[in-house]
């Protein structure tokens, strides 16, 4: 079966009693016990709930893993992906890792002993020489927010064996359609299910995705323990915006195409910022690792203030947080998406004040750049 | 204005624009600023989402808190709560609690360096002896616990507590604001499992906490925000729409508990019967002090520990499901679900045993429940 079709067959989308084409919501917290010594598939809905169940399979199946866990939001993901490890343990991430990952690396597990060291993992040299006796994981982001940076996944994920460590990676820019890191080795999956997949604006969660059936199991715990799970409509909604993952993905990733290409020739513009552009230092690695680029790309301009200008005259363009629906954002990273970052490891990092964020949505292109334009 | 009244009246008219009787579902993640530097207040749902605001401004004002905030799962609310510790820190927690809570200090923070002392909180001297200090930074309150309806006196604790600089948290779940505000008796924190009495219907997961002060706030703010367990918008509007009710739920479920507790203690089968509303209960005069009622759950032993499948699986109008707190009565048998997760050698010590069955008492017509009781006791010919 081509991956098109899987998005859309994967056997979690009919509902066997009443042939019901949508998966009903079952907003139930706990389930009726016919035998005292045989406990039912589903007891309690934070341990197991048949929408979340059909989403997490669903999830499980377009990343090619062994499980799907689904959470209340990205950071739920994150914070229950990396409360499997313990005091003493140590991490390895992106210097340029999304600003909410990075606040609860170094605000929260610091606060329970995992340290963390942030480098350049474009250069697989420095993911090298940060290892140490109590390291424990490497964390990916590729690519990169908001500098669409691209690593290299395999061979991260080749110094990872070689030391015994496990690999996570946040694959929400790409989403399992155009990149499925777990095929490359890696073995967690965690995603905003709130950008692409979920795809319209309306709805938080977040998604783990394991690769062995024993990391399945400490995440489940996690999620079990900590509990928080995503709630049943909230499923229901991510699960029908994957059905459209496919089309979306694509005519938003034409569209950021057409948009990069545009920017690229404006004098006003110093830098663009998107894989799929030949120029970009990532471009082969990320020809090898995923089949497309996606639809979100950066770029400077020229002042600050021509910044300002155009984030105060767009009108198709919102101006908001996230990215990834059908609607098309602008952000300022340096204010919203990375604002928990210091100014000055901000600037160092790249994520200047004349940096703005595209995620484009499905609205026609030539009115899109138009918007712009003004 | 009296507390019927603002549960009846939660989330009334929030909607300016339109005077919608009801609260709107924000079912949104992100909200456009009107310009760059410019937030309507609302900017990304994970950190403020305006239906589950109404919920969390609800909650607060019931417990008479600074701030309410609403979590994805009564475990997400006790998680949240957890993490303002640090590797080194000590905790006091009452030694008949949740099995999901008892999991996640064992399981989870255990690993990053919590450490924990189980103390019996109806016993002050046994907790003032187990205060390390310097070290202990919180006692973890559940009055009535959860199966065997200890009762701690939440003010004496508390005052012991602040005499040593520590935090009073308080699992209110099985009496709720509406019989109970442990804040008034100086708690700090309030915890609820909003999937049992506020919800109501056994329809929604969901958690929820309440600070007193706004030091406390803004630390439970900022884990709320940063590792994201919130309550997403559809069931932060059934919270909502349940908690109006709670006040009539709760008068009839109590009163259907205390008829029932007392005919229960009338069986020959049955052996023991835990429910504060019984003028036997050790503690019924300090729940008769710190809160206005006794709440719908109550435990009850039977001779034979083999009696309790008989009657699990007799009971008809009686659900046998996990969960509490319902419209419906349920069933429980704590060694098998709620507390499964206790190791069995702890579980004994702190009575917990192959004899106990919960009831969180519904609103059905209490002489339907005690039929079905009689006719899955069978007339006490088991």
């Amino acid at each position: 079966m081509k991956y098109g079709t899987l998005i859309l067959h994967n056997g979690n989308e009919i509902e066997p009693h009443t042939g019901a084409l949508s998966i009903p919501i079952y907003q139930a917290s706990t389930f009726h016990q016919h035998d005292i010594d045989h406990p039912g598939k589903y007891e309690y809905s934070r341990s197991g709930n048949p929408t979340r169940e059909a989403l997490e399979r669903t999830l499980a199946a377009l990343e090619n893993g062994t499980r799907g866990f689904a959470f209340a939001s990205g950071m739920a993901a994150t914070s229950s992906a990396l409360a499997i490890l313990k005091q003493g343990d140590h991490v390895i991430a992106p210097e340029d890792l999304y600003g909410g990952s990075y606040r609860i690396l170094t605000r929260f597990f610091t606060e329970f002993g995992i340290e963390t060291t942030f480098v350049d993992m474009t250069q697989l040299d420095n993911v090298r020489e940060a290892i140490r006796s109590n390291t424990k994981a490497i964390f990916l982001e590729t690519p990169s927010n908001p500098l669409l940076k691209i690593t290299d996944i395999a061979g991260v994920v080749a110094i990872a064996k070689e030391h015994n460590l496990i690999t996570m990676i946040d694959n929400t820019f790409m989403s399992p359609y155009y990149q499925r890191p777990l095929d490359l080795g890696v073995d967690i999956v965690i995603h905003s299910a709130t950008k692409f997949l979920g795809g319209h604006s309306d709805v938080i969660g977040g998604a783990v995705i394991t690769k062995s059936e024993a990391l399945a199991a400490k995440i489940y715990f996690v999620q079990n323990g900590f509990g928080a799970v995503l709630g049943p409509q909230d499923c229901w909604l991510v699960h029908r915006g994957i059905k459209t993952l496919r089309a979306r993905m694509e005519f938003q990733q034409q569209a950021a195409l057409k948009i990069a290409a545009w920017l690229k020739e404006q004098s006003w513009v110093t830098d663009v910022y998107y894989p799929g552009l030949p120029e970009h230092p990532g471009y082969e690695v990320q020809q090898r690792q995923a089949s497309g680029f996606g639809a979100v790309l950066s770029f400077k301009t020229d002042t600050v203030e021509r910044a300002l200008q155009i984030m105060k005259r767009v009108q198709l363009w919102s101006v908001a947080v996230s990215l990834g629906g059908v609607e098309s954002i602008l952000s300022y990273p340096a204010k919203m998406s990375h604002a928990s970052i210091p100014k000055p490891e901000r600037e160092r990092l790249g994520i200047t004040d004349n940096l703005i964020r595209l995620s484009v949505g499905l609205e026609e292109p030539d009115d899109l750049i138009d918007d712009l334009k003004r | 204005m009296k507390i019927e009244t603002r549960l009846a009246q939660a989330g009334l008219c929030t909607d300016q624009a339109t005077g919608a009787i009801s609260t709107p579902i924000y079912q949104t993640t992100t909200f456009r600023h009107p310009a760059v530097g410019v937030s309507t207040g609302y900017d990304y749902s994970r950190t403020g989402n305006p239906t589950r605001q109404v919920l969390e401004a609800t909650v607060a004002d019931l417990e008479q808190g600074d701030r309410g905030f609403a979590f994805a799962s009564g475990m997400a609310a006790i998680t949240a709560v957890l993490m303002m510790f640090s590797s080194g820190d000590h905790l006091l927690v009452s030694d008949d609690l949740y099995g999901g809570t008892y999991r996640v200090l064992e399981r989870n923070f255990r690993q990053f360096g919590l450490s924990v002392d189980y103390v019996d909180t109806s016993d002050l001297t046994a907790v003032a002896g187990k205060i390390r200090l310097g070290e202990t930074k919180a006692i973890l309150v559940e009055t009535p616990t959860n199966p065997l309806m200890k009762i701690t006196d939440l003010a004496a604790i508390a005052a012991l507590a602040k005499q040593h600089g520590i935090l009073t948290i308080v699992d209110n779940t099985f009496m709720t604001p509406y019989l109970q505000r442990p804040l008034e008796l100086g708690a700090d924190i309030v915890l609820h499992s909003g999937s049992k009495y506020l919800g109501g219907h056994n329809d929604v997961i969901s958690g929820l906490v309440v600070t007193a002060a706004k030091e406390l706030s803004e630390r439970i703010g900022f884990i709320a925000n940063s590792t994201g367990a919130i309550l997403g918008p559809q069931d932060s509007w059934l919270m909502l729409r349940g908690i109006k009710t709670l006040a009539l739920r709760l008068e009839k479920q109590q009163q259907n508990a205390q008829f029932i507790a007392e005919w229960l203690t009338r069986q020959r089968i049955v052996t023991k019967v835990h429910y504060p509303g019984l003028p036997d209960h050790p503690n019924h005069a300090v729940q008769a002090r710190q809160s206005s009622g006794f709440g719908a759950m109550l435990s009850f032993r039977v001779a034979d520990p083999d009696w309790v499948a008989k009657i699990i699986n007799r009971v008809k109008i009686i659900t046998y499901a996990e969960s509490l707190g319902g419209v419906e009565t349920l069933i429980t048998y704590p060694i098998k679900q709620t507390h499964g997760d206790i190791p069995a050698e702890v579980r004994e010590q702190i009575g917990v045993t192959a004899d106990l069955i919960r009831l969180s008492v519904g609103i059905e017509d209490v002489n339907d429940l005690i039929a079905d009781l009689e006719q899955a006791m069978a007339g006490g010919e088991l």
